[in-house]
């Protein structure tokens, strides 16, 4: 059969790969796995480099809770949005005005405040898809890209009357500790990032999940049964940009320390929708793998280029080759594997565990 | 007055500019149903391959036979080794195919044809006409006369030519198509073939008026609005898209935004193309859509 | 290719992703065509470690690529003319490596992060991202490592202020010494600044920050000398400038100033043409001043004027010495040869020889040897070209006489006039200075601001020149 088909593994695969532990104990080794990787990542500041904190992790997390909000939008319940780096660059703003405006506000409620205005912006340009339906609607997300990207460069307001229209980021403290170093710019990256996924995890599991994905899969059928898709829709729009939002505030506040209205453009909406497409539509884990992705892979290939290749190549042509080796492997994963790399790895760990649980 | 008609013929003209790039779109979206987003670059390899071939000395009819030769093989070529074996994959992983592919063309391009920028020159001046009322430059009425030409030979090719019919009837019904034994593997080979053709000549139109450089794959930007306007698959659509959107675009920007300061022509066409929608969601042209629960 | 390859295949693929980021950085290797300790020194005498890092954070691919490949092309031929004629600075060869980064911001960061260390124990020297929006997301970073960013004619206009700035040089030109020379240039064509009273002039800007930065100046200047100012704004990234051409035309100013970037250059110029105003009368920037900006227009641009710190040409002495040490050996950077002695490839030039003279000036300080970010600052800010260093370094006519200190990081503020023939840009003025003086109160307006919100303590310059 092609190799397009979304249905996952049957339950028998499943219990083959488990049936060799008991329950009980399975339950336990799990509970101890995940506060051992909770452990882990809390604990990584002190385990790997700045350059590493401050130039892969932060990143990957802005990007993976921003493939989030876009996932919720785009993968769960089904609408089409190219907007996201407007939403981001409308939270990294707000942010920074309330910051600036409400003086002595917490940087945490500072952030809730970008998410906020980034979740209203976001319904606002939601509106058009109660009455727009399929891939006409990226128009609404585009008008909001180029609208806001517009609107910050154009009113002084937003950036504080600076000549330039460049916001910096005020220094990063959170209940009194001081976050400014690499390590405390990837807690701060991490406090807000795991509380939003667990919540959105949450979110696409209960009621509203399940509206969202009635009117992603069968809009029509879905109303006639009584769900209420106008406001499923404007809410996935209000909850995506949220997270979009504060994704974009943690970009700029903690990982670039600055941003202009230009700079969160169209090419950053696509990334997003790349990380959440690639790392996979509709999965949780998928828009950190995406982001992973996104983020590493021009460095691999920077690091596999002038490996092969010594100090000897121009490095414009390094540099288109790796562009063309990018766009081809984006193709050939879509080719292979549509529903994303967290697919990919699940299959691979099944076939891990098949492997593990043959008959000796 | 006279301003005001100056601005409207200038909106009119470059909404043909726009039309030519959006063309593109629609030959192969009747034909495989995928918005291909990598005709911006499309367009960029056809201007720097004509651009390169007249530098190395190439006359000017040998060099546009050599580059329809060359954007025919990259169309089909990309037909056979991208959208082939996507062919039963979700509209949003073809449109990031499409990405992917924009990606590869420009990498591309920019390796085998370097990163200068080059002036393009079809002989045609920019200058204004001044004997008429108002000002109109050659270079615009020479695009629109090709714009004419090209519409009027791409509505012959869909009405007469079997291949013409045959992707009518793709556009209409695949399965239908297949079921009375069209060959869709060709057909969507000519779409694609006919849309390097289309790029190339939207390229040398636009190459003249802004020069051949890696921006001209941002034209692109402007022919959404029109495709959503006019709707995807019809091309008497995308004119009147592209004429509404240019026009549209420099009136609001000449009479409005100077009161908001200026700059409001990269959102207007797509707010105009919201409100479009939402009183007619599929466009002024497109088909209607029939959903079955 | 089946299932279970493919996913074996991007499992390999994501562990050698996290491979990747684990590695250590501090022994980044070179990407691309830097050459690590070149030069004809035997290697008995060329001690490892007796080195002079410049990380390149380059931009070779996308759309800026004709200015980016230029500008470090000329910068990396210098560095190579130090290392070959001299043998490095006093001794010290001078090493390099590119990271590419399209002119985009992270990746400019993700360059810096990355670069920052050092290459095989050579210390970073100054960073040169020639991009206004990596500068502003390094700024902080560099302070903080103590590494300076050098943003040649561009960045952020009050980091001139040394005192709030310690590490961020706009050597040469900011924005506002443009704008204001230019409105001395305009006046001088008009017979003194005296009878710029009652003329119209219009700038066109590219839309964005960079674009409009020098509005409340030019609102200034036009309230000074009496004249209107009209600011008209393409929006990015300019290939359509009909409706803003018509209403110059409806406006009828006497003087373009053409605040461009990219493929806005020569749209304007063409758009121009069409509605027929008078091409020697638009005055291009120092981002629309290029060969890349003009050959696109063809005819329409023969008589376009544009400001320059970096005027074109092979005439100059030091160019006809990297001819001869580098471009003969076969060692120059340029792939197209014919690129050598435009804006772009001046410019860079220009670049190195200030980054190479700060190194010079430290070394004399701090003694011949590979120098930290912290030592070569202050070589920076105790540059001192005049007209003898200049005729000395083979640079008179291209690089103007250049002080920098403490509480001026700026230094220069002067710019040449050249014109389009349609082969080339021909000098048509000797160095008109901006109006400095009246400049520098705004300048410190907005630079004491930014330190009151940051919390940072105003250096005192006269206090450290004693010590």
């Amino acid at each position: 059969m092609s190799s397009n088909a979304t249905a996952w593994p049957s339950s028998s695969d499943v219990n083959e790969a488990a049936a060799s532990t008991s329950r009980p104990l399975r339950q336990t080794l799990r509970i101890a796995a995940f506060i051992l990787c909770a452990g882990a990542v809390v604990s990584l500041p002190f385990l790997v480099t700045d350059y590493v904190l401050s130039a892969i992790l932060v990143p990957v997390l802005a990007l993976a809770l921003a493939g989030t909000g876009q996932n919720l939008v785009t993968g769960y319940a089904g609408q089409l949005s190219v907007g996201s780096a407007a939403f981001m660059s409308v939270g990294a703003f707000a942010t920074y005005d309330a910051h600036l405006h409400v003086p002595g506000i917490p940087l945490l409620a500072a952030f809730v405040c970008g998410g906020l205005a980034a979740a209203l912006t976001g319904v606002f340009f939601g509106l058009p898809s109660l009455r727009i339906r399929g891939f006409y609607l990226v128009v609404s997300t585009l008008a909001a890209q180029f609208f806001v990207e517009w609107l910050f460069t154009k009113v002084g307001w937003f950036s504080d009357y600076s000549p330039s229209g460049v916001i910096t980021a005020p220094p990063l403290a959170v209940a009194g500790f001081d976050l400014s170093s690499p390590g405390g710019h990837y807690w701060l990256s991490l406090l807000v990032v795991a509380p939003l996924v667990a919540l959105g995890r949450n979110l696409v599991r209960g009621r509203v999940g399940r509206a969202w994905m009635a009117v992603r899969d069968m809009e029509t059928a879905a109303a006639v049964v009584g769900v209420r898709t106008g406001r499923a829709k404007l809410l996935a729009f209000g909850v995506g940009s949220f997270y979009c939002g504060i994704a974009g505030a943690l970009w700029a506040f903690a990982y670039l320390g600055t941003v202009e209205s230009h700079g969160l453009d169209l090419d950053r909406s696509f990334q997003v929708l790349f990380i959440v497409i690639l790392g996979g539509l509709g999965s949780v884990a998928g828009p950190f793998i995406g982001a992973a992705f996104v983020i590493l892979l021009p460095i691999l290939l920077d690091q596999v280029g002038s490996a092969i290749v010594g100090g000897s190549v121009d490095p414009g042509l390094l540099q288109n080759v790796e562009k063309i080796v990018f766009g081809a492997l984006v193709i050939l994963l879509l080719i292979k594997q549509p529903a994303g790399m967290a697919r990919l790895f699940y299959i691979a760990s099944i076939r891990i565990g098949r492997w593990r649980a043959r008959p000796a | 007055m006279a301003f005001l008609l100056e601005v409207l013929i200038g909106g009119l003209l470059a909404g043909i500019m726009y039309t030519m790039v959006a063309l593109g779109f629609v030959l192969i979206y009747k034909a495989s149903g995928v918005f291909n987003f990598a005709q911006g670059a499309m367009v960029l390899f056809a201007a720097l391959t004509f651009v390169t071939l007249s530098e190395h000395g190439l006359a000017f009819p040998w060099a546009l036979a050599a580059s329809v030769a060359v954007m025919l093989a990259l169309g089909v070529t990309i037909e056979r080794v991208v959208l082939r074996p996507l062919v039963n994959a979700a509209p949003m992983a073809l449109f990031l195919a499409t990405l992917g592919l924009a990606f590869v063309l420009e990498g591309f391009a920019q390796l085998i044809y370097g990163t200068q920028v080059h002036g393009l020159e079809l002989g045609i001046s920019d200058a204004p006409i001044r004997s008429l009322p108002i000002e109109v430059s050659k270079l615009d009425l020479f695009a629109a006369g090709v714009a004419a030409a090209l519409v009027a030979a791409l509505g012959v090719l869909f009405q007469t030519t079997r291949a013409g019919v045959g992707l009518r009837a793709v556009a209409d019904d695949p399965v239908a198509a297949v079921a009375v034994g069209l060959d869709l593997q060709r057909l969507w080979a000519i779409a694609w073939g006919g849309a390097g053709v289309v790029a190339l000549v939207a390229g040398l139109l636009w190459g003249a008026r802004v020069g051949v450089q890696f921006s001209l794959s941002l034209v692109v930007l402007k022919a959404l609005p029109v495709l959503i306007i006019g709707g995807f698959s019809s091309i008497g659509g995308v004119i009147a898209g592209g004429l509404i959107v240019g026009a549209s675009e420099k009136l609001a920007e000449v009479y409005v935004g100077s009161h908001v300061g200026g700059g409001i022509e990269t959102w207007f066409p797509y707010v105009l193309a919201v409100g479009f929608l939402i009183a007619r969601p599929t466009g002024l042209f497109g088909e209607r859509l029939v959903e079955r629960v | 290719m089946s299932r279970s390859r493919v996913s074996t295949f991007f499992s390999v693929f994501g562990a050698a992703l996290l491979a990747t980021a684990c590695r250590s950085r501090t022994d980044a290797s070179p990407v691309g065509g830097g050459t690590v300790a070149a030069g004809g020194a035997s290697p008995a005498t060329v001690a490892a470690g007796n080195e002079q890092y410049f990380p390149l954070q380059s931009y070779r691919v996308g759309p800026y690529a004709a200015g980016g490949s230029g500008f470090f092309g000329g910068f990396i031929d210098y560095m190579q003319l130090v290392n070959i004629r001299d043998g490095g600075v006093n001794g010290v060869k001078l090493t390099w490596s590119e990271c590419e980064t399209e002119y985009v911001v992270e990746r400019g960061v993700e360059c810096y992060e990355r670069l920052k260390g050092g290459l095989n124990g050579a210390p970073v020297a100054a960073t040169n991202p020639l991009s206004v929006g990596i500068a502003y997301a390094t700024i902080d970073r560099q302070t903080a490592d103590k590494i300076p960013l050098i943003t040649i004619n561009h960045g952020r206009t009050d980091s001139t202020d040394g005192r709030v700035f310690p590490y961020v040089f706009p050597i040469s030109l900011n924005p506002y010494s443009e704008i204001s020379a230019i409105v001395n240039y305009i006046g001088q064509r008009e017979g003194g600044l005296d009878h710029l009273g009652g003329k119209k002039v219009a700038v066109l800007y590219h839309g964005s920050p960079y674009g409009k930065e020098t509005q409340p100046i030019a609102e200034l200047l036009a309230r000074k000398y009496g004249f209107t100012v009209t600011h008209i704004e393409v929006p990015h990234p300019g290939t359509e400038q009909e409706s803003q051409w018509l209403q110059i035309k409806r406006l009828a100013p006497n003087w373009i100033i053409l605040r461009g970037w990219g493929i806005m250059n020569p749209v304007a110029l063409k758009t121009a043409a069409k509605i027929g105003f008078p091409v020697d009368h638009i005055i291009g920037n120092i981002w629309s001043n290029s060969e890349e900006d003009v050959i696109p227009a063809g005819p329409a641009a023969i008589g376009y004027v544009a400001i320059t710190t970096h005027p074109s040409g092979r005439d100059f002495p030091v160019l006809k010495e990297v001819d001869k040490y580098v471009l003969s050996a076969g060692k120059g950077n340029m792939s197209d040869p014919k690129r050598v002695g435009t804006g772009y490839y001046n410019l860079g030039i220009n670049n190195g020889i200030l980054n190479v003279e700060a190194v010079r000036v430290a070394q004399a300080k701090y003694g011949n040897k590979p120098l930290t970010g912290e030592q070569v600052r202050w070589g920076f800010e105790h540059i001192n070209i005049d007209e003898k260093r200049l005729n000395e370094l083979g640079a008179a006519g291209l690089l103007q006489p250049i002080k920098l200190s403490c509480s001026d990081h700026e230094g220069g503020g002067a710019v040449r006039f050249v014109q389009w023939d349609g082969t080339q840009f021909k000098r048509i003025s000797d160095w008109v200075k901006a109006d400095r003086p009246l400049l520098r109160p705004i300048i410190e307006e907005s630079s004491t601001k930014y330190a009151k919100e940051k919390g940072i303590t105003v250096r005192d310059c006269d206090g450290e020149a004693q010590l």
